[in-house]
């Protein structure tokens, strides 16, 4: 299936890709085709850039347990209450 | 038999103007030859996509695949772009038929033309092939596996995209599609529709459902290939462009 459903996040980080660190604006996250996991489908996120060009991107392609265990650490891991200020902020 | 062909990159006129990067295969034997316009999958102008256009120009026919993520992501690697042109939203519809005419104009402006052009696309680009085929004069469209030609995306999708089998009465050409009985979208109760809907308006096609095969089985280098339907696709597309597209 071609799910064409993508849902983008505002978010404020960095990330590192091919030409190293770099300010991520964005993240794309879509169940779809996975471009290198041998798998039909996977989770997708793409951290992304856009004001510096396409290959500002840190890609990771995960299998639907592997997302769901991985958005279970991140939660686990933020503070439950009174998050801190946003970087920059 | 002479049977050298050629394949390459070129610049190509696209929606309104713009230049854009495209591929092109062509055979080198003066034709007259019909041709066809690859729409290549979301996933990109990639590799997998270019061998599809050379095997296109080794059956004869001139072939171009205009890279529609280029206005998006110029230079970028396939993956790059086609996650560049997803978090903006895609490849708007009007955009892909003005580039999809000038990918046609391109190839009946070669001298070894005979004027006849099909289209031919993937996964997105079978919706897309749809909507070219409908929007344009083209004398066959190949449609495989095709989400949302029947059914519009979720009104609750940023990627949104309506129905196109709405515009089936404007359908210009012989129309085949080929999908997939495991496939989800689009599945086979939307292509059992959609040939509902064609014979109801008399247009001349052919669909095929394999059993065994799921969405993507044409892409020989994702777990989704199937060979049994790819082989046996393979077969009726060249049947189809061989009656719709000689001279």
């Amino acid at each position: 299936m071609c799910t064409y459903q993508t849902v983008r996040v505002a978010l404020e980080g960095s990330g590192k890709g091919q030409g190293g660190w770099f300010p991520v604006s964005v993240a794309s996250v879509y169940f779809d085709h996975s471009v290198h996991t041998p798998a039909d489908h996977t989770l997708n996120v793409d951290f992304l850039n856009p004001a510096q060009g396409p290959a500002a991107r840190v890609a990771v392609e995960l299998s639907a347990r592997g997302a769901r265990q991985l958005a279970e650490a991140i939660l686990a891991a933020l503070p439950a209450a009174d998050p801190p200020a946003e970087p920059g902020a | 038999m002479y049977d050298a062909v050629m394949a390459e990159t070129v610049t190509m006129t696209g929606d309104g103007g713009a230049a854009i990067e495209a591929y092109l295969a062509r055979p080198l034997d003066r034709g007259p030859r019909g041709a066809v316009v690859v729409i290549h999958h979301m996933p990109g102008y990639d590799e997998s996509t270019k061998e599809i256009v050379r095997r296109f120009a080794v059956l004869g026919y001139n072939a171009c695949m205009p890279n529609l993520y280029h206005r998006e992501a110029p230079g970028a690697s396939p993956d790059d772009a086609a996650a560049a042109a997803r978090a903006a939203g895609g490849v708007p519809d009007d955009r892909l038929v003005g580039d999809v005419a000038g990918a046609a104009a391109l190839l009946r402006g070669l001298a070894s033309s005979n004027g006849r052009v099909g289209v031919i696309g993937y996964c997105s680009g079978g919706r897309q092939s749809f909507l070219a085929a409908c929007r344009l004069k083209l004398d066959a469209a190949v449609d495989c596996y095709g989400a949302f030609v029947v059914n519009s995306t979720p009104p609750e999708s940023p990627f949104a995209r309506p129905a196109v089998v709405g515009l089936a009465p404007q359908l210009s050409c012989p129309l085949l599609g080929l999908f997939g009985a495991e496939d989800q979208h689009p599945s086979p109760a939307e292509t059992d529709e959609l040939g509902r809907i064609l014979t109801e308006l008399g247009k001349v096609h052919e669909l095929h459902t394999y059993e065994g095969a799921g969405h993507a089985f044409f892409t020989v280098d994702r777990p989704a290939y199937r060979p049994e339907a790819a082989v046996d696709g393979w077969r009726r597309i060249v049947d189809f462009f061989g009656r719709h597209l000689a001279a």
